[in-house]
Parts: structure tokens; sequence; C-alpha cells
């Protein structure tokens, strides 16, 4: 609290991002200690946690006052203007301070209390459990076994302590491979594919400089495709591109030379490093957020910053990665630099074209503690959880959920889970909220004790799943097509306007058919429940008045009164009315045209903001 | 002139047929007058192609030895590819088909042989009458009247007999403005919106030239759709240096002067040919799936077609806006007023008018703002994406005006009663039809070729029951409100029903379609059995009461 001087500004204006003539809000804007709250005089209230706040800026004072912009790692962008400047510059200095916390225990995780039992809380952290999820695969097995290697950490800190790796990989040989490969992250199994015995595995570039090599990580790659009974050749897929790789030798690093490994065919995909797609990333939101943007400049905004080709970058790698097991029975070993960025990517989504328990709510929470968390894919630096080096920061897991997103795109049926689901998940790996996310490997969490001072966001997403469920899911549908084959032509992939424009209102259609079929199919759950009691209420009726008629025969109901008795009857079920909402839409949202400024002082603003997905956290 | 004569070989076996996404079928080729056909001997279900010859847009033919091979274009963008062996039948057929599809004649054309196989149930060349049109105005206000001057299409020979103008102005005044109008297209009504009694008319261009002429009846034509102390807008849909260029040609625009209670606004919308490169660049890009990200969307952006999407969209929403929130009347021209204008004069009433949003309403908006309007379908729907022949008079503007509708359509998915296939039959008919509806440029030429005599309605095919439920939109729900769509570059998208069609494979899209369609079929039934299992229950309730106490 000591970062807070000013908690209540009154008189505050909010202004609609894409507004040509300045429309806004005048409301209060509020500082608490975990969020910055506007409400405005139609008590619509815009939440923003500070954790959520990428940049904050203060703009030359204007006659009106001071501008105060805050973009948020959840592409919300808000523009304040604060009457007083000495005011501006408080809430400026305080949320410098609170959007930058120096330690993990400053961090939302460890204040948030959602007044569960310490049992639940524990029961949580138990939902996803690897090792169930390495049986679900089916290891161990004859040829892959649980190594006790790492148990304490001590090849690889970045790596969990429960490894899979090939049975005849001795310990000299997993010990002398880490040597061999950067940051000690020696190749271990990522997914195993039970039907064809074939294997993704998953390691850091070896440390092979212009010549050198080590026979225990060639021993390692032969035990794994010695693992793989079905095929003899395995592939070793560089997830760079060439040329970044070749530099990578002169530093002592580099990749695989196919002579001294046998039996591996060595590819690279180029997919770039998190550098350039930081900076796709911040060309993509500077074209996005310009006002009164023209199609042509959009477009060209859209080439030029190359995000759309990365993501079919990342898609193309694990469509080759997912036909290598299929198509070739062949075991893949998936590497980039230190293995953690597009490894995770490709691994994960590699897994998730192969096997549709991915493509389910459950299995999604567990393909993420797998590929991304357990195997040290460095969440604090990517997301910037703790003030740090800028230059670590990078987009790597929003491309991860982008790329999903355009698979549930491509297949709208295949997926358990809706848009609504990865644009919850992605709030929270910025939210600091749950423990899962903070930190960069187990071993920091495990310092940490995350399990006992914070809680897991999966039960609490698995609370509200149906939010999240697809209503055209089909899981039949997914055992016909285990494999996905997404077409990766270029002109499928589109802006994913949902997660970009996420709090641009004016921006998404009116009526969203996704909801009203899922409102719908809601609805038919309840209507079958409803069927049932009637039809059981009616049965009884029934044999009651067989009962009676039957001592009775000759009471009949006369049918005059029966006329009647419609006029007693219960209101009918409404008209499906109720689940559709039309929200009603305005000029003043839309920029047809400056002309009509002169027209529209009149009118009060209209401006939205909405809550966010992110209403849990309040 | 006998089609005979243009079929040297009317017949061809072992043809292979390839489509994509299909297997290639082998089988005979047949040519007749008006279709292609190819029909396959398999037994099980045969296998048969049937495609019209003014459907062709281009043919491109082959040689490897003496299997030719011809690729047809088609001008609802699909793409096949016939392989025929010999190479004299193979020059017969192509030829063949290159006369049939770029017949002269508008009467031999196939609506001119076409027999229905259904039952009329409703002749649609009636379907749409003014005098009907007039009557639902009538009965909101009576400042309006039909006029008859253009009866014999000698005042403006591309305005339809009958036209709605303002009461207070005369037959005598109409002929005089005609003068003073491009092609004689004075200012008629176009829509009529009932909430504030606010309108929106059209015409073409004033005559102004460089000496600035004026035409009182011209003024006070359009100053008696004006309410006292109000003000009009008049949208021109050219920049203000080509309205400005047009006076050196006899043209011009409304000067302020003369006009003293009309604000002129210059919203640029682009026409003729510039349109038809931009949908052949546009096709040409989605046919082209070796592109890499940056290739195609610079190809994207190259084409421009969402651009015009955005223009005319702005434009509509603009004459909505000042219609609907600024309670102003609203004049819409361009040059002729046969293009530009109508794709404004038509989005915006889709915008303000729940009614455009029905199947029928939007029927009858067709037919007003677009056939009757003088639209001239036949010129600019002569070829399309494919074409080679750069005629300045071909533009895509109707199906700009259908893709606009879509994007409408898209962002409000459960206020349209059709839903996007209605909107690509149509775009299939404009350009290519058995029904004699697109024909022609304008009802004066549809009359002198007695099309409704002599051809099938397309609107009495579309209304049979089972036609219609084909193109219903299982989401709809009546939407009273106008409908302000968003025309952020981020909220137009690329129309896939029609420019994705035959390029990429649509199962698992259509198969979700069937599957939201079964949820919603499943909830109506539901309700209607849960209703019926209460009024059971009811009735068994009251039965039991009567017995508890007689």
């Amino acid at each position: 609290m000591e970062h807070i001087r000013t908690t209540k500004v009154e008189q505050v204006k909010l202004l609609d991002r894409f507004s040509t003539n300045n429309k806004s809000l005048t409301g209060t804007l509020y500082l608490t200690a975990t969020h910055l709250l506007f409400i405005d005089s139609g008590q619509k209230e815009t939440w923003i946690l500070h954790h959520h706040i990428a940049a904050v800026e203060k703009l030359a004072l204007t006659t009106s006052g001071c501008p105060l912009v805050i973009q948020c790692k959840n592409f919300r962008i808000v523009h304040f203007i604060v009457p007083r400047e000495r005011d501006c510059h408080d809430i400026y200095n305080s949320l410098l301070q609170l959007s930058r916390p120096v330690r993990y225990d400053e961090l939302y995780a460890f204040s948030y209390n959602p007044k569960q039992k310490e049992s639940e809380q524990v029961k949580g952290w138990q939902l996803i459990d690897l090792a169930e999820e390495y049986k679900r695969m089916g290891v161990p097995n004859t040829n892959w076994q649980l190594s006790d290697a790492n148990r304490d950490y001590k090849i690889c800190e970045t790596y969990p302590r429960e490894l899979y790796v090939p049975r005849i990989a001795s310990k000299p040989i997993i010990v002398g491979s880490s040597k061999f490969r950067s940051k000690g992250r020696f190749p271990v199994l990522s997914y195993y594919h039970r039907d064809k015995e074939a294997a993704i595995c998953r390691c850091s570039q070896p440390l092979s400089g212009f010549s050198a090599r080590c026979l225990e990580d060639e021993h390692m790659l032969q035990a794994i495709s010695k693992a793989n009974p079905a095929n003899r050749y395995m592939y070793v897929m560089d997830t760079r591109p060439k040329l970044n790789a070749m530099a990578n030798r002169a530093a002592g690093k580099g990749y695989e030379n196919e002579d001294n490994y046998s039996n591996i065919r060595f590819q690279f995909v180029g997919i770039e490093n998190i550098h350039v797609m930081r900076s796709s990333l911040q060309k993509l939101l500077e074209v996005s957020g310009i006002r009164g943007l023209s199609v042509n400049d959009f477009l060209s905004g859209l080439e030029n910053s190359g995000w759309l080709r990365h993501i079919k970058a990342v898609l193309d790698a694990a469509v080759v990665l997912a036909k290598a097991i299929v198509v070739e029975n062949a075991s893949v070993l998936v590497h980039c630099s230190d293995g953690w960025d597009r490894t995770s990517q490709v691994c994960s989504l590699g897994a998730l074209l192969l096997d549709s328990y991915y493509r389910t709510i459950k299995g999604f929470m567990v393909l993420i503690e797998k590929d991304w968390i357990s195997f040290g894919h460095k969440f604090s630096d990517r997301c910037c959880q703790l003030d740090g080096d800028l230059k670590e920061i990078s987009p790597v897991f929003t491309q991860f959920l982008e790329c999903v997103w355009n698979l549930t795109e491509q297949f709208p049926q295949a997926f358990e889970y809706n848009e609504a689901f990865l644009l919850q998940i992605h709030e929270h790996v910025h939210s600091c909220q749950f423990g899962n996310f903070l930190g960069n490997c187990q071993k920091e969490r495990e310092e940490l004790r995350l399990r006992e001072k914070t809680y897991s966001l999966w039960p609490f997403l698995l609370d509200e799943q149906k939010k999240y469920l697809n209503p055209l899911y089909n899981p039949d549908l997914s055992q016909k097509h285990t494999l996905l084959e997404p077409n990766t032509v270029s002109l499928n992939f589109k802006f994913w306007r949902n997660m970009y424009h996420q709090f641009d209102r004016t921006m998404h259609p009116r009526q969203s058919v996704f909801n009203l079929i899922m409102d719908m199919s809601e609805q038919n759950k309840q209507l079958e429940k409803d069927m049932k009691e009637l039809e059981a209420k009616i049965k009884v009726r029934n044999k009651q008045q067989n009962a009676v008629l039957t001592k009775e025969p000759l009471q009949s109901v006369h049918p005059t009164l029966k006329t009647q008795c419609f006029k007693k009857e219960q209101p009918l079920l409404p008209a499906n009315d109720a689940i559709r909402t039309i929200e009603g839409s305005n000029t003043a949202d839309n920029r047809y045209s400056e002309y009509m400024e002169e027209f529209s002082k009149a009118e009060p603003a209209v401006v939205s903001l909405e809550y966010g997905v992110a209403r849990m956290t309040c | 002139m006998e089609f005979a004569e243009l079929i040297k070989t009317p017949r061809a076996d072992n043809v292979v047929l390839h489509r994509p996404f299909h297997p290639a079928v082998e089988g005979t080729l047949c040519l007749t007058g008006h279709h292609l056909i190819l029909s396959s001997r398999r037994h099980d279900n045969a296998e048969e192609l049937w495609l019209l010859h003014s459907n062709i847009d281009s043919i491109e033919k082959r040689f490897v030895g003496s299997l030719g091979t011809i690729i047809i274009k088609c001008k609802d963008l699909r793409i096949i590819q016939l392989d025929i062996p010999g190479m004299e039948e193979c020059l017969n057929i192509a030829s063949s088909i290159e006369a049939l599809s770029t017949l002269d004649s508008v009467t031999l054309m196939y609506p001119f042989f076409y027999r229905p196989m259904f039952e009329v149930v409703e002749d649609g060349w009636h379907s749409f009458l003014p005098e009907r049109e007039f009557e639902l105005l009538s009965s909101v206000t009576s400042d309006w009247r039909l006029s008859y001057v253009n009866k014999e299409f000698s005042v403006c020979p591309s305005y339809p007999p009958i036209v709605t103008v303002p009461k207070s102005i005369d037959d005598e005044a109409l002929r005089k403005v005609a003068t003073f109008r491009h092609g004689g297209r004075f200012p008629v009504l176009s829509y009529y919106h009932k909430k504030n009694g606010m309108v929106m008319m059209r015409s073409s261009q004033p005559l102004t030239g460089t000496n600035g002429r004026r035409c009182k009846e011209d003024e006070k034509l359009i100053n008696a759709t004006l309410r006292a102390g109000k003000r009009g807008y008049i949208i021109d849909t050219r920049s203000l240096n080509v309205a400005q260029q047009a006076r050196a040609k006899g043209g011009g625009f409304e000067q302020e002067v003369h006009y003293p209670q009309w604000r002129r606004i210059h919203k640029s919308i682009e026409r003729y040919n510039i349109l038809q490169e931009s949908l052949i660049k546009l096709v040409e890009a989605c046919n082209d799936q070796s592109h890499n990200m940056d290739r195609w969307l610079s190809k994207l952006e190259a084409s421009n077609w969402l651009t015009h999407i955005k223009e005319i969209l702005t434009a509509a929403c603009l004459a909505a806006q000042c219609i609907d929130r600024e309670g102003a009347s609203v004049l819409v021209h361009g040059t002729e007023g046969t293009d530009s204008t109508l794709q404004v004069t038509s989005l915006a009433q889709i915008i303000l008018d729940p009614r455009c949003r029905t199947i029928h309403g939007f029927q009858s908006l067709v037919e007003r703002e677009w056939l009757q309007a003088g639209h001239p379908f036949q010129q600019r729907c002569a070829q399309s994406a494919y074409s080679n022949s750069k005629q300045k008079w071909e533009a895509p503007v109707f199906l700009l005006f259908l893709d606009c509708v879509w994007q409408i359509l898209r962002q409000f998915p459960c206020s349209f009663e059709f839903s996007e296939h209605f909107l690509i039959m149509l775009f299939e008919h404009a350009y290519a039809s058995q029904f004699g509806t697109f024909l022609g440029n304008n009802e004066n030429e549809r009359c002198k070729l007695k099309l409704p005599q002599k051809t099938m309605s397309l609107w009495s095919w579309v209304n049979r029951p089972p036609e219609l439920s084909r193109f219903k939109n299982p989401l709809f729900e009546a939407n009273s409100l106008v409908i302000w769509p968003s025309v952020a570059p981020q909220s137009l998208q690329l129309w896939e029903g029609v420019f994705l069609r035959w390029n990429r494979s649509s199962k698992f899209l259509d198969e979700a379609y069937e599957e939201m369609i079964n949820i919603i079929e499943y909830n109506r039934e539901l309700q209607a059995k849960v209703n019926a299992l209460r009024r059971q229950l009811a009735e068994l309730e009251t039965d039991d009461g009567m017995q508890e106490s007689p």
C-alpha cells in the first residue's frame, strides 16, 4: 500500500479508444491494492488488475486535463483524462510501482483468497496429475521408463523432477547427454503415441560448435530411435531458421551433425526467435490501434508485422511433426535453442493434432501443465510478472493459443472447449492471480511453495466450465479423425479479433451465433429434464386415474368442461426470445463520418467498456 | 440461327472431369444449345455435371499428344477441367463452348427456352408491383403520388413506367427536371422512414455544366421533400474532384447557392472497370494456394476489394445515419445513378428497415432498387472474374452489394430471415440463370423482350416452400431495430462462401452448420413436447379435481 498516494479521483474522463471526435465517459477512478477501478456515471465498472498493466504513459497536458494511457497485457487499452495534473502524476507513479512488482510475494496470487478450505486448495492442485497423464499415454512400458536422474534437479534445474526416457538410456548416457545440451536440457519424452509406438521428444540445442561431438548424446538419440520398434530412423526437428542455428555454432552451440548420429533425419522448420515475435506483436498492435484505419493500411500493417506468418510457421511445424508420427511411424526429437519456447509450441500443438484428449477441457489443462509449465517455459520472464529484463518478454504462449484458435475455426466440432476458454487462460497467464503460471520452472515454483500459498487456476475453470463448452463438440467425430489435418494455406489464417480487440465492443458482431447455440443447447438439457419429470408425473396421474376409472367406469369428463380447463393451465414455456439477446448498436460506436460531429455534440457520448472476461478477479 | 450449326461434335466419350475436392469422373460429354453435360456410366450414382454455357466466363485449351484438355472458368468462380481424347473433338468442343457461351442475342439465352418442371404458385413477374408498394406508403403518408409520366419510357429510358414522386410536383415539372438530370433520371422516392417521416431519394447527377445551369423545377422537387425549417443532405457518391470534373462533360453537382437547404457530402465509391479489376485481382489471389503469407496479404490488399466494401458500407451507413439520427431527408446520386447510388440506397434500407431483412422484403428490395431502378445487369454481369474482355461496362456492382449485405448479416446473424445461401444464389443467377429476371438492362428492355410472357421469373421459383426453406436462416428472430454495422477493417472479412467456395474443402464447416441446425430444431421439438406435456398434465389435474369434488 505504500505505493498508493491517491486512492480516489473524481471527474475523470474515459475516452473511447477509436472515436474520432473524443467521445468520453465521466466517472470516478479508484486505486486499490490490486486493481484500478473506474466507475462511470452510469455505474458501469471497469476493473483493471495491476498485473495486467503492460505500460502506463502520461501524455502532454491538455486543456481538459492530463491524459493517462494504460496498455494492458490482455490488449485492453484505456485512455483517461485526469482533471488535475497532480492527481494524474500520483496515479501514474503508483501504477508504475504497482504494475512492476519486484518480488514474487507481491503478486496477487499470494493475497488472493477465494475463501476455500485448505483441503480444497490441496485438491485443486492435485486436479492435474502428470504421472497419470504419462500412464494414459502408455508409459512406462517396455521401451520407456521413468528416470530418477533429475529427482533433485541435479542434472537440469529447469526440467521437472520426473522425466521419461528410453529404457536403454543409462544414467551415464543421460548425464553425458545433458552436459552436451544447452542448460542441461537433454532429450526426454514429451508425448508417446500408443498406436504407432512413436514418440515426441524434446531437448535444447547441442553444444556442438563447429566440430564437437558427444558419444553419450549420440547414444541418447540412438536409444530414442531404438525405443520405436516400428521405424529405424528418427527425425530431429530444429525449429529455428537455419541461419540462426548456424550463428549459434560460433558460440559453441548449434545443431546435430547428421554424420555423427546414425539414423537421424535432420530438418529446420524456421520459426523466428522471441525477439522477432515480440516486435511482430508490437507492430500488429500499433496497426490495429490506429483510429480510422483504412482497409489497406490494416492489411499492409498485418503483412508488415509478420504476425500471421509466424502463426503459420508454428502450425506448419506442428503439422510436419504430427505427420512424421502418423504417416511415417517415426519418432521426432524437437528442439530450438533452449528448448522452452518454440519447442513447447511445436510439441504441444503436435500432440494436440495427434490426440483428441487434448481437445477436451481437462486434456487441454494437462497439455499446458505438461509441455509449458512442467518443462519450464519461462512464464515469469515471458509475461513480465516481475520487474525485469524487457527483452525477455515474448508472446510465445499467446501464439500457441492463437494456433489452437485457428484449429478450432477449421474444426468447429473437434474441440470440447470454446474461444472463451482460450481467452480466459490467456487472461490468467498474465493475471498472476493463480499460482500455476508463476515463476519460470518447477524448481522455482517449489521454492515459492506455491501449492501452499496460492491456488490453482484449473479447478476454478472447471467449476464454470459451462461457459467454456463448445455446443457443437462431437467426441465421436474426434475419434474418427484422430489426426487433425489443418489446411495451412495462407488464406486460412485470420486476424484474431476477439483476442486483440477483446475489449473493443464495437468491432464485434452484435449478435453471437455461438452464444445463442450455447444457450440453446443448455436449455435443451433443461427441457429434457423437464420432459422426463412431466412424463413421470403424468404416468403417476394416469395410474391414479386408471384406478379411479376402474372403480367408476362410467364417469367420463364432459367435453365442454375440458375446454375450460385450458384457461387454468400453467403458462407455457416462453418462446426463445429470452435467450436471444440483441445488443443495440449505435452510430456513435461506428465511425462512419466526421461530418456528423456538429450534430452529435448535443447527444451524450455512448462509450462502454466491458468488464472483460476476468470477472472472477473481484 | 440453329444451335446445331455451332455444335460440330455434340458428344464425346471417355471424357474425364476434374474438379477440386472431388475424385475425377470419367463419362460422356454432351453439348446442347445451352448446356454442357457430363454423365458417367457408373450405375450406382451417376455423376453428372450440368453447366449452363452462359455461366462460362472463359476457356483455355491445352494439348498433350492427342489428349486435349479444356479448362473452363465459370462466372460463379468455379474452375473445372475436362480431358477429351482426340484433338479434333477437343477443338470442336472448345470452339462450340466458346461460341455458345458468348451468344450476342438475348433472345437466344436459355431463359427463353427453359420450361420449368415445377408448378408456379405465384408468378414472380407480378409479385412486386409498384402499386402495391405505394399502397403501403399511402397508409402512412399522403405526401407522395404515383406518376405515370414515364409510361412510354420516353421521359427516362432507364426508369420503370411508374415512379413515386412528391404529390406537389406535377408531371410537367417532372419532364423538365428530367432534362436537367443525366439520362433523365429525375429524383424519385427510394425509401420512406416511417419512424420519423424522413425520406431517401435517388437520381442521377444534375446537368449543371461549366456555366452553372440551374433548374427551378429540380430545386422545387427536392425541396418538396423537406419539412419546414429542416435541412437535407445530398450524398454524392463521387469525390468532389470527380464531381467537379464532370461539369466539363455537362454534368455536375448541386450548387449551394441554388440549394441552400441542402448540404452536400461527397463519399467516393469506385465504379466500372476499377471494380472489375478489383474482382479479377481478388479471385486471382484466392485461387493461388501457393502464396506465402506476405504475398497473400499483399495480394488481398492490392485487390482493394475490402476497401470498396468499406467505402460502400460507410456511405450507406452515413445515409442511414442522416435519416434516422439526424432526422434529415437524403438525396443520393453519383453520375448516372444506376450503380453506386443503388448500392447506397439499398444498403441504407437494409440498415434501417427490418422488412428488407426478410426473404420477401429483400426480394422486393432487389426488385425496386436494382431491377426496376434500372441497374444495367446485362452489361454489368456480362463477364465475371476470368474474362479478358475488359469492357468498361462490366463491373461487379451487384456482387459488391451482396457482399456488403453479407458483412451486415455476419454482424447481425439473427436479424436476417435469409441465410448466406440466398445471397450466393442471387449472385449466381445475376450472372447466369434459367430465369429471365436478370436479363436486360432496365424495365424498358425487359418490356420489349416480353420477358414476363416468355420467361420464368426467378421469384416464381424461389418463393416455392421447398426452395424457401433452403434459404432460410435458422437463427432468425425479427429485430425491429436499426442495425448499425461496424466498418472497421478488423470487422470486415473476405466472403469465403463466394471467394473460397471452390478452392478449399468446407466439409467440417458444413458439418458444424448441420449440427447447429440440429440443436435449433431439437430445441423447437423439445419446447413443443414440454408444452404439450404441461397441457396434458394440467388437463389430468383438473380432471382429478373434478373427480374429487363432484
